[in-house]
């Protein structure tokens, strides 16, 4: 579950005020709106990236609204992967594990049950530099899930990509949300990839959120203002 | 490996011709210039004065001691810079415009200057106590510190430079994942950081090579003691024995070539060259 209650955040030029949306447990929501209009901004509060000024964020029932990021039990797909440089795909995947101090034993099995799973077992000791873009966003996928987080973010994940590729991450996406029943926030601002994944929309117009019926609404007003 | 430079570069039509002939001539101008000083400097010089510098005692400790100095000074600059320079790109705190200009001073401070700041400094009450236990004034502490006080600054410049170029979003990724800040610190960035710490070190050496204000006025040029390689060029100069100048200055030009080289093989080379 992920609810924003009356959440102000500010940014260095303006600031959300009264931020407000619920996503059901183990529910796939997309977080749509035109770029440079805070989908990001809402995504880092809920990391606990950016400081929530006013009103209170909570992530599976607990109010996480001052909690420290690596407590909310989350993982994150940025935009562009924010693959760690120097390390493989192998220390990628077993990251979150190792900093939780699981045991060496356990790592390697969860590193090789996410590489089958991800289809990039054949990448392990490769280094992110010469990945693909399609290979880049596995990894991050598989860094976020790793340590089985209640809620998966992912930021524009596949602005990236081929049409190709896109359509096969999809795929993927899908598959990861229906197999791990983990709660999605989705940024983007690709309609056929909302339309694709949306088990639930929310739409950004200005600086106000709407969810459900208004949201699509929004979207069809959106619409036909490009 | 081949550094890529900086930049990138744009096709230029017949009509452009001209125009990136008037760039390149300037350009060969200030090269020429680099070359004139590099080969006068071989023709000049009489070899069987540069083996002097290895034989005599007084130039051999002056050698050693450039070399050593300017290794702490290296270490102790990049032990400095990087925590300095992460502090300073990566958290918000007041003051830190304020702490950004002041982190440039040692970097615009005329060298004499710094110089006899650091005599003052050390005449102050809590200089006298610390001297109690080291000896800076007029000891190899002092040459290490005046040279540290100039180089650590360009280390410090170039370190932030590095950090600027690791994309935050990899430390932010980092602290979901379950990280704390310094483990952040550790794991995510200092290994990409280190590729940045070589050029840092780079220009902490040659800096620290060639400091003379500051190491002449505090740290005195006492021969066998605190005398340094330029602190030698300068009384050779002093006496008139252009040719014993020119010789100690050749030694340098090659150990400086020569660090320069080291650095590249050592992986990532410095973007200064």
């Amino acid at each position: 579950m992920i609810r924003f209650d009356e959440a102000s955040i500010r940014l260095d030029g303006f600031a959300l005020e009264g931020v407000s949306f619920h996503v059901p447990t183990g529910r796939y929501a997309v977080l749509m709106g035109k770029t440079g209009c805070g989908k990001t901004t809402i995504l880092e509060a809920a990391c606990g990236l950016r400081p929530i000024e006013r009103g209170r964020v909570y992530l599976m029932d607990r109010d996480v609204t001052r909690l420290a990021p690596g407590k909310r039990n989350l993982g994150l797909v940025p935009q562009d992967a924010a693959l760690f440089a120097t390390m493989t795909v192998e220390e990628h995947l077993g990251f979150a594990l190792r900093v939780r101090r699981r045991p060496r034993r356990e790592i390697a099995h969860r590193v090789g049950e996410l590489a089958r799973w991800l289809g990039i077992g054949h990448l392990l000791h490769r280094r992110p530099q010469g990945l693909s873009g399609g290979e880049r966003q596995r990894v991050a996928i598989g860094r976020a899930l790793a340590a089985r987080p209640d809620v998966l973010f992912l930021d524009e994940p596949f602005s990236a990509l081929d049409e190709e590729t896109h359509a096969e991450m999809t795929q993927l996406l899908r598959r990861v949300h229906g197999e791990t029943g983990v709660t999605v926030l989705h940024v983007t601002h690709n309609r056929r990839e909302a339309r694709a994944l949306a088990e639930l929309l929310i739409v950004m117009r200005g600086d106000k959120v709407f969810e459900g019926d208004r949201a699509a609404a929004c979207l069809a007003e959106l619409d036909d203002e490009l | 490996m081949r550094l890529p430079l900086p930049g990138s570069t744009v096709p230029v039509n017949r009509s452009d011709v001209p125009f990136v002939l008037a760039l390149g001539l300037v350009a060969s101008v200030y090269v020429f210039l680099i070359f004139g000083l590099l080969f006068a400097k071989v023709f000049y010089v009489q070899w069987p004065l540069v083996g002097e510098v290895f034989s005599d005692d007084r130039y051999r400790y002056a050698v050693l001691l450039s070399l050593i100095s300017c290794s702490i000074t290296t270490i102790l600059s990049v032990w400095v810079a990087v925590p300095t320079a992460y502090l300073m790109s990566r958290v918000g705190f007041p003051g830190k415009r304020l702490l950004d200009a002041v982190l440039d001073i040692p970097i615009v401070l005329p060298p004499l200057v710094i110089g006899l700041a650091l005599l003052m400094l050390f005449q102050t009450s809590a200089g006298v106590f610390v001297q109690q236990y080291v000896r800076f004034t007029y000891a190899i502490p002092g040459v290490i510190l005046a040279q540290f006080m100039v180089a650590c600054a360009f280390a410090i410049r170039t370190m932030m430079t590095a950090f600027a170029e690791i994309n935050p979003r990899q430390e932010q990724v980092a602290l979901t994942l379950g990280c704390t800040r310094a483990q952040a610190f550790w794991w995510v960035v200092l290994p990409e950081a280190r590729r940045g710490m070589i050029p840092a070190a780079t220009i902490a050496w040659a800096r620290a090579m060639g400091e003379f204000g500051p190491v002449l006025v505090f740290a005195g040029t006492t021969a066998r003691r605190t005398e340094v390689m330029p602190t030698s060029i300068f009384l050779e100069l002093q006496v008139g024995n252009l040719g014993m100048a020119a010789a100690i200055s050749i030694v340098m030009v090659t150990l400086a070539m020569l660090v320069l080289v080291l650095m590249r093989l050592a992986g990532q080379g410095p973007r200064i060259l």
